[in-house]
């Protein structure tokens, strides 16, 4: 079992920048509807890719440091990091499918 | 649960038309299955707040309604699908089969409720920097320009809803619009013209969109001049209406030279059992509330039609 754990700007070094395996970042708040619907299709991917990629979610509102840094100005975004760089970026929603699609490109 | 194939009725869309749609279908109780490719709720998911729309006298969130209507539609037994229609076939027996993302749905009745797509200015460095001060969705974003400089562009509702909703965050909002006057409805036209923070450039249409990293400026044309000026900005959001995605539908249904699905007042097309519901319809009023009742209105002729079927 595993859920996107929460991250914020204290936590964003250790838990993104030096994790030992690529990190799914969900910048969410919320405010924001379409964040909400993002959010289950998440928690699915998160068991699907238990062990191979770590997903994790930033709260903008509470971590605006973090999400001011990835210049983060439409969500929800997606960034995938992979060694501590975004190799991905994933703006506004989209069906599961082809999200799997964008996601496995990025862990091959 | 099994994997169902095969329904009564296949809704393409869940938004207020096809939500309605399959509440009245589900309740006469037909298998329905509804397919949303994006946000249950359609466009009504990213209003902040709908007011015009009956029984609710203090507004109510465009999210939740949708919710609400998602919500009414499963207790009489629809099921929601995550799917986009890539296409829809007639077999030789007149059923049809619904190609989507998810796989292929078979049944004897359509309604075809949704397939709208945002449509973008097509100028350049909108694609560039979308996520990065361009937006689709002041719902979502307004609060990241919390006293910046931002630029809505367009002059229906559901623009000047979004201005208004940008003024709360922003420091200043330019709605810019290539008429000289306001297509939205009075009631919100006076609301914009008395809000101190919103500027309207008339006549104006966006030529190009300029950043680094995040959006700068805008380069902006005046279409009756011809004179052009530049806006210095953190964002810009585009609200300028919805195609109808309807492509998939070509040589399928009768379509009007736009692309919306032509209908007669029953909602039927001209394809015996597909049926269409809201703002994909050429001779739509594209408020939530009519979509609702183009949904109740196709799903009854959905029960008519399958009656004289069964006959």
């Amino acid at each position: 079992m595993s859920k996107p754990t929460p991250v914020d700007d204290a936590t964003f070094e250790k838990e993104v920048l030096q994790a030992d395996k690529p990190v799914l970042v969900d910048f969410w708040a919320a405010w924001c509807k379409p964040c909400l619907m993002v959010a289950p299709i998440l928690d699915e991917l998160a068991e699907e890719y238990d062990g191979k990629l770590n997903f994790v979610k930033l709260d903008v509102d509470s971590s605006a440091r973090t999400a001011a840094n990835y210049g983060i100005m439409s969500i929800p975004t997606l960034l995938i990091f992979k060694g501590g760089e975004p190799v991905l970026t994933i703006v506004g929603t989209m069906p599961k499918p082809e999200l799997k699609k964008r996601i496995e490109a990025k862990l091959e | 649960m099994a994997d169902q194939r095969n329904y009564d009725v296949v809704i393409i869309g869940a938004g207020p038309a096809g939500l309605t749609a399959g509440l009245y279908t589900a309740r006469a109780k037909l298998s329905t299955v509804v397919l949303e490719k994006e946000l249950v709720g359609g466009q009504i998911a990213n209003v902040e707040h709908v007011e015009n729309f009956p029984g609710f006298p203090d507004g109510v969130g465009g999210y939740e309604l949708g919710q609400l209507m998602q919500q009414q539609a499963e207790k009489f037994g629809a099921t929601i699908i995550g799917a986009e229609a890539t296409g829809l076939e007639i077999k030789e027996d007149n059923r049809k089969v619904v190609k989507t993302t998810q796989g292929d749905f078979e049944t004897g009745v359509v309604i075809i409720a949704g397939a709208a797509t945002r449509k973008k200015l097509g100028v350049p460095g909108e694609e560039e920097f979308i996520g990065r001060g361009v937006s689709y969705c002041a719902t979502c974003d307004a609060p990241l320009f919390q006293d910046k400089m931002v630029a809505v562009v367009g002059g229906g509702d559901a623009a000047i809803t979004e201005a208004l909703h940008l003024a709360k965050f922003a420091a200043k909002v330019t709605l810019i619009h290539r008429r000289d006057e306001l297509r939205a409805t009075v009631l919100l036209r006076d609301r914009v013209l008395g809000e101190p923070k919103i500027d309207i450039l008339w006549d104006t249409t966006v030529d190009e969109v300029v950043g680094e990293t995040l959006v700068k400026r805008l380069k902006l044309n005046n279409v009756k001049t011809g004179a052009k000026a530049v806006l210095e900005l953190d964002g810009i959001f585009v609200s300028i209406g919805f195609m109808p995605d309807t492509g998939f539908l070509k040589g399928v249904v009768h379509l009007d030279p736009i692309g919306h699905i032509i209908t007669n007042d029953k909602m039927e097309t001209d394809v015996p059992g597909i049926l269409a519901a809201g703002d994909i319809r050429n001779s739509s009023v594209r408020q939530a509330i009519t979509a609702a009742g183009d949904g109740a209105t196709a799903a009854v002729t959905v029960e008519h039609f399958l009656n004289e079927q069964q006959k």
